[in-house]
């Protein structure tokens, strides 16, 4: 049904918000549970629909690491069960019928909810992702028809500006001033691009977005389009996110089909097309011009800014490109008022932002918080702190492009001036927690010999610096460096971060640096002493067999594939190193943790 | 595939054939009337695209920072080793090929890697073997 006129599709919308629905609705994601058989699940459950059950698909629930996780909705009431299996589905249902949870299954970690300011992804894992009246009962698209009837485009760009909304991509430029540029530039065609090429590693928010509230960036482009004057956008997504693509896609369908995309939306004269691009594996493609590039077809190479996709983007036409996020925190600002949206965060940015927590903590899941929250509260509070029995050395925030801020930083609060202060930099929002069991001289080669298969050649400063550092640092965890290793680190660095030609070589040499910085003890050990404190570097460490510990239960001397465990029963075993191959098999099947890296 | 950019052609092309045929993609360049030489620089540029015919089963296994810190260079060396796989080739009774990924997005459940479009998470060595067995 295509509405031609807005007081119909006004009137529609008011019916559906006011529709009853069923006493019971059991929400399940389907996206990132996935991965935990989540829609095997989704399809018993929906087999016990019935007259005071609802059973709807949604997006991601937050708390990751309790994947399947299930909201079961009783009346107002909110209860998440994590770990949900196929046998739990019974008693689920009884209990939701008595209006009484499942004790036992229930997400025992309160903190991890109660501490985040859910704003934009409230609506995540609470409306089917691809039901245009599930988004609209829970008031989508108010935001863009207040727009489109009471507001002028400059009255957008002075509420974005109140809100001090600044770009989710990672630079933090201030999202007006861009929207603002664009539309002042004089020309017969504009777009908007979204980009959720998201490709550091580490970060799934965009993907957490596309899949569970595609409806909810749409509803933020059209609000830019409108402001800025373009009648057509792009969505680039990478080609790693199958079900964000296809959410998406599904998505873009329902609201042609309803007149909210194409000509003559709702009968005011605005137009507005968008499209899906798919990306091809390309980690620069993240890049704004390099992405226009691939929009383009063409091979996804940045080049010098000026001029500023702003003016002379896609097609040589004023372009804007946001970040999912972004895009998604629009409709909140439109329905909240700039101001009110700007009372959190900090003087600079307002609003939340989400972070994707994962690596060594107990709870991995999405966090949106404050802008200006300090680190331990997202890691020792929502986070729950070290996996059993570790000790957490830091957190890598920002990707490839960012750094790692140790510990005793950790009073920081997160917002863009004082991560890059440290060297780091917010990035998308990947948060990567690493413990004494992760070295950091490793992390740091890890992400050279990332940057350097994804640097696109074009200029000499990231593909040949990264990889003359990449070759330090892989001698360095060999056991081959030198003290003057470390100099030649830091020169080349700096080196490569001036003069590079785009984000990606400039930010490449961070993750070194901030380790240099911040853990050069770890280097010097690498150094020096030719020792892998956290036992990672294979070269560095030998695997010992601990006496008081070995209980001569033969084991590890049964699966040596190199012979080199001597002992007999019931006495302490013995590694020879001349034999050792360090292929680790004795340290993962030793059940009494005798064997160690030395 | 009119209208279409040369990296929308590649992209249809290796959908419909699960490669990129070289012999395929010159009679399209005559056809269309693409250069050759700009067309190939595409599909040299992004590391979705292969020249050789995949197997039955694409793995992807994720080199993410996460799941590199849980341990998923274990696993990329078990299925090198146990299965004989090799980034980007495929084995020689065409079932499996291996693509080593940057990041599949699902950090939470690291380590990960996909099985044509299914997501496995919290792997370990042995459930990896397992789950490569049971596609056998």
């Amino acid at each position: 049904m295509k509405f031609k006129e807005i007081e119909n599709f006004k009137d529609y919308c008011e019916r559906i918000r006011n529709k009853k629905r069923k006493n019971i609705r059991i929400k399940i994601c389907i996206t990132g549970c996935r991965a935990k058989g989540a829609l095997d699940l989704y399809n018993e459950f929906k087999k016990r629909e019935d007259k005071e059950i609802e059973v709807i698909p949604t997006g991601c629930h937050k708390f990751c690491s309790g994947a399947p996780v299930v909201k079961v909705k009783i009346f107002s009431k909110d209860y998440i069960y994590q770990n949900v299996g196929i046998n739990d589905i019974d008693e689920i249902i009884k209990n939701a019928k008595k209006d009484k949870p499942v004790e036992r299954i229930l997400v025992k970690d309160k903190k991890f909810f109660e501490l985040q300011e859910i704003k934009v992804l409230k609506n995540c894992g609470e409306v089917n992702p691809v039901d245009i009246e599930d988004y609209i009962y829970y008031g989508g698209f108010s935001s863009f028809l207040n727009v489109i009837e009471n507001f002028t485009p400059d009255k957008v760009i002075e509420e974005i500006a109140k809100s001090k909304l600044r770009g989710r991509g990672g630079a933090g430029f201030p999202t007006y001033k861009k929207w603002e540029i664009v539309k002042n530039q004089v020309s017969d065609e504009k777009f908007v691009i979204c980009n959720g090429d998201e490709g550091d590693p580490g970060a799934f928010m965009d993907r957490t977005l596309l899949e569970g509230v595609p409806f909810q960036i749409i509803e933020g482009m059209l609000i830019c389009a409108y402001t800025i004057g373009a009648n057509k956008g792009f969505f680039y997504i990478r080609a790693e996110y199958p079900i964000a693509v296809l959410h998406m896609s599904q998505a873009i369908k329902e609201c042609y089909k309803y007149g909210l995309l194409g000509k003559d939306i709702l009968g005011t004269g605005f137009d507005f097309d968008v499209e899906i691009k798919k990306g091809a594996g390309a980690f620069v493609c993240g890049e704004e011009t390099a992405l226009i590039a691939s929009i383009e077809g063409k091979r996804g190479m940045p080049r010098p800014r000026p001029p500023f996709p702003a003016e002379k983007g896609l097609f040589g036409k004023p372009t804007c490109i946001n970040n999912v996020e972004t895009f998604a925190n629009i409709p909140i600002i439109i329905n909240e008022g700039g101001e009110n949206f700007s009372k959190i965060g900090t003087e600079k940015s307002g609003g939340t932002k989400i972070f994707s927590l994962a690596g060594k903590v107990k709870n991995t899941g999405l966090v949106e918080i404050p802008l200006g929250t300090p680190l331990w509260k997202i890691i020792y509070e929502i986070g729950g702190g070290p996996i059993e029995g570790r000790k957490i050395k830091g957190v890598q925030t920002g990707g490839p492009s960012g750094g790692c801020i140790p510990v005793e930083y950790f009073n920081t609060p997160t917002d863009y001036e004082t991560l890059a202060e440290l060297g780091s930099i917010m990035g998308s929002g990947g948060m990567i927690v690493i413990d004494d069991k992760v070295c950091a001289v490793e992390l740091a080669r890890y992400f050279l010999d990332f940057v350097q298969k994804e640097s696109c050649g074009k200029c000499v400063p990231c593909r040949i610096g990264t990889k003359r550092m990449l070759e330090i640092l892989e001698r360095i965890t060999k056991g081959n460096g030198e003290i003057e290793d470390i100099e030649k680190l830091e020169k080349l660095g700096s080196y490569i971060k001036e003069t590079s030609l785009c984000g990606l070589g400039q930010t490449a040499p961070n993750p070194v640096l901030t380790t240099l910085k911040y853990f050069k003890d770890e280097y010097l050990e690498h150094i020096k002493d030719k020792k892998c404190p956290a036992g990672v570097c294979v070269e560095l460490f030998e695997y010992v067999i601990v006496e008081g510990k070995c209980t001569g239960c033969t084991l590890c001397k049964k699966n040596c594939p190199a012979g080199a465990i001597e002992g007999e029963v019931k006495k302490a075993h013995k590694i020879v190193k001349e034999k050792c191959i360090k292929c680790g098999v004795c340290f993962n099947v030793c059940k009494f943790n005798a064997v160690e890296r030395k | 595939m009119k209208n279409k950019s040369n990296l929308e052609i590649l992209q249809e092309i290796q959908e419909k054939k699960n490669y990129i045929p070289l012999d395929y993609l010159d009679k399209i360049c005559k056809k269309y009337k693409i250069q050759k030489s700009k067309i190939f620089g595409v599909l040299t540029f992004y590391s979705q695209f292969t020249t050789y015919p995949r197997g039955k089963y694409l793995i992807r296994i994720c080199e993410g920072t996460a799941c590199h810190v849980k341990g998923s260079g274990k696993i990329r060396e078990m299925l090198e080793k146990e299965f004989g796989l090799e980034n980007g080739k495929t084995t020689s009774d065409m079932k499996f090929t291996l693509q080593v990924v940057a990041c599949l997005g699902s950090c939470f459940i690291a380590p990960c890697m996909m099985v044509n479009n299914d997501y496995y998470g919290n792997l370990d060595v042995e459930k990896a073997k397992k789950i490569i067995n049971s596609l056998k």
